[in-house]
């Protein structure tokens, strides 16, 4: 997740370009589409941009601080404003997830908090680094969030409001309607090692639905109490 | 005369511009920092390659009086070389993110500079005679057989071109895990706080290999982070006083004589949410930028995305002032979020007297605020007009409606073309405006 074996430099053009390629059209106010979009659905728009900000700014080798607290807190009120509102979107099946964007939108609720927590996660062994290693395998983002079928879904019910931590209260709407078939599909490949060979998809996030199952995995053990961070790297590294 | 009669009595004149001309700007030419030397008669410019460039006033010509003396180049070095962090495999930019002088005890200037991780302190001497006459070598170096030697005479010093040598002093590293955004000289001359996006460090400028943690606001768990310090700044006179702002809004005071740690503050300072104004992005755009005392001590400026506010230190639930700067950029914050210029990080700056105040905008725009005639002023920083000692005209932004003549609709404004950096001379109006690669000089109109 955290490339840091690449320059940053080089990344950060990479990732702008990818960043910034976002078809702008709910800004245009004579869309007839914006014009006529109820403001749950601007909400909606301005989320997924939001998602794509806090996906750029996670892939960054060292991120900005301030950009992603930022980010991360606009998030939240988006998100408290759009809940109960609006519905969520289905999360697809991957791997054969028909286009980036369409995943990156289903997937955005899941994978933001997911993303947000195993960022933050890492930034906290930042200073670390200089001690003694961490018996987790904290090293990057393979170590963590791979593992095979996670504890109890049902667990998940029993959530109760997080505790003034990024993962929201809004976790239980969001993962109310997940289709639990997704935790029988294949294992995450960490990012740096390329793409999987899959479908006829060339496009650079293809490994973003995996990305974000494996995500939460590790974000349904942290909730579920069961930190199981040792689980040695499943198949498909 | 520093500030008689406000931002608008004075008439500003393009002096000078430095910088290259085409429009094709090399990215380690970018402008990142632009600082007065106590005295004014130094400038000190810091880039994005990490090099440092020092400007001299010349000495005012008394025939010619018909303006101030230029600025020439004085001295140029690299301060800063881009490093690799190889346990985190990080490159650390070599970008200057802050300069600051210290007062002059001696012939040499001293100045801190820093980057994300790493602050040094500069000493700038020149060289302006040499020894010439010794007995044992000769005038190229080469030593002399002593059984040449015949008769002994002794060494003389010469005049020789001036040369201005940079070498570094003290070399600050090691002591900040987070982006340093803030270095601050404090009133003992002595010590010094830098500051990153969690934590605030005191330093002594003799002492580097320690330095004492006095501000830390890293949460116990990263996930509950919420809020980073962006900009921290001593008081120029109770060297026991210091701020820091914070991307939520808040600036605290805090006084090192209360703790070792200052994590609680003596003073909250927070102006409460305008509920009409309440927007998704309320809480970027009230995200501090910059934090600058008063030259008298009393009041604090900060700057946020759309306004300058003027604080009194004994006040603490509002600003005394406030002075909008591009309030019609408040309808086109969703697409300033798109394109990420609502996190532009703008600075401010006081005058001599601290009558006026003066901050950048966008399309090389910058602001003046006359505290006393409540009046305000926009002019651009263009090679437009550069000829010495034209008057710059007032611009002027149509936020909607029609659109007048000489007036530049909110539409047409170039986001690519923003003034972060500004300076005012300690003493004289003198301003330094720094556009992406541009470093502008303008002037009051003498006579």
């Amino acid at each position: 997740m955290l490339s840091k074996g690449l320059k940053r430099k080089r990344e950060e053009e990479e990732e702008k370009e990818e960043g910034l390629s976002v078809d702008s059209w709910w800004l245009d106010q004579s869309h007839p589409a914006v014009s006529q979009t109820p403001p749950a659905a601007a909400s909606s728009s301005l989320f997924d941009l939001s998602v794509l900000k806090l996906h750029h700014s996670l892939r960054q080798s060292e991120p900005d601080l301030r950009h992603l607290v930022l980010v991360v807190n606009t998030l939240r009120r988006i998100q408290a404003s759009m809940e109960p509102a609006t519905a969520l979107p289905p999360v697809p099946t991957p791997p054969t997830a028909p286009s980036v964007a369409d995943s990156l939108l289903a997937s955005s609720d899941a994978g933001l908090s997911a993303s947000m927590a195993s960022l933050l996660e890492d930034l906290n062994h930042i200073e670390d680094l200089n001690q003694v290693p961490e018996p987790q395998a904290d090293e990057g983002p393979p170590g963590r969030s791979v593992g095979g079928v996670p504890a109890n879904l049902g667990a998940l019910d029993l959530l109760g409001p997080a505790t003034g931590c990024l993962l929201d209260d809004g976790l239980e709407g969001l993962f109310e309607d997940i289709d639990t078939s997704m935790y029988d599909s294949e294992l995450w490949v960490p990012a740096s090692e390329g793409l999987k060979p899959g479908p006829e998809n060339g496009l650079a996030k293809e490994q973003t639905p995996e990305l974000d199952e494996a995500e939460l995995d590790y974000l349904m053990d942290v909730l579920v109490g069961t930190q199981a961070l040792e689980r040695p790297p499943g198949p498909g590294r | 005369m520093a500030g008689a009669g406000g931002g608008n009595d004075i008439q500003w004149c393009f002096s000078q511009v430095k910088g290259a001309v085409d429009d094709d700007v090399a990215e380690a030419d970018i402008i990142s920092t632009v600082e007065f030397n106590y005295s004014g008669e130094l400038l000190a410019t810091g880039d994005k390659g990490g090099r440092v460039v020092i400007f001299q006033q010349e000495q005012e010509n008394k025939i010619q009086s018909h303006s101030r003396g230029e600025y020439n180049v004085y001295s140029t070095f690299q301060s800063h070389e881009p490093e690799f962090d190889y346990l985190k495999s990080l490159e650390i930019e070599e970008k200057i993110n802050k300069i600051r002088w210290l007062p002059q005890k001696n012939a040499a200037q001293f100045l801190l500079s820093t980057n994300d991780k790493t602050i040094k302190l500069w000493k700038i001497s020149e060289r302006d005679k040499r020894p010439e006459g010794y007995n044992l070598k000769e005038e190229d170096g080469r030593y002399r057989d002593p059984t040449t030697v015949t008769t002994l005479r002794v060494p003389v010093f010469r005049p020789m071109d001036l040369m201005v040598e940079a070498s570094p002093r003290r070399i600050f590293a090691n002591a900040h895990t987070y982006h340093i955004n803030s270095i601050s000289i404090n009133s003992d001359y002595e010590t010094y706080l830098s500051a990153d996006d969690l934590r605030i460090n005191l330093w002594h400028l003799e002492i580097t290999d320690r330095s004492f943690n006095i501000v830390d606001i890293k949460p116990a768990n990263m996930e509950e982070l919420t809020e980073v310090i962006t900009a921290a700044e001593f008081h120029p006179n109770s060297c026991n006083t210091f701020v820091y702002s914070s991307s939520k809004g808040t600036i605290r005071l805090c006084d090192m004589r209360a703790a070792a740690l200052c994590d609680r503050h003596s003073k909250l300072f927070e102006e409460p949410e305008d509920p009409s104004n309440r927007s998704f992005f309320s809480e970027i755009i009230s995200s501090i930028s910059d934090v600058k005392f008063s030259h008298s001590g009393r009041y604090m400026m900060t700057r946020d995305y759309l306004s300058v506010k003027i604080w009194d230190l004994n006040m603490e639930n509002r600003p005394v002032e406030t002075y909008q700067v591009h309030e019609y950029l408040r309808s086109k914050l969703c697409s300033l979020y798109e394109n990420d210029c609502i996190f532009d990080k703008f600075e401010c700056c006081w005058n001599g007297s601290d009558s006026v105040v003066m901050t950048g905008s966008y399309n090389n725009f910058f602001r003046m605020f006359d505290r006393n005639t409540k009046r305000d002023i926009t002019l651009e920083a263009s090679r437009e007009n550069n000829k010495p000692r034209t008057v710059l005209k007032p611009r002027k932004v149509c936020a909607s409606g029609k659109r007048k003549k000489d007036e530049i609709s909110v539409d047409s404004l170039d986001f690519n073309k923003k003034i972060l950096h500004t300076a005012w001379h300690p003493k004289e109006n003198i301003i330094a405006v720094a556009t992406t690669n541009n470093l502008y000089i303008f002037q009051d109109k003498v006579n």
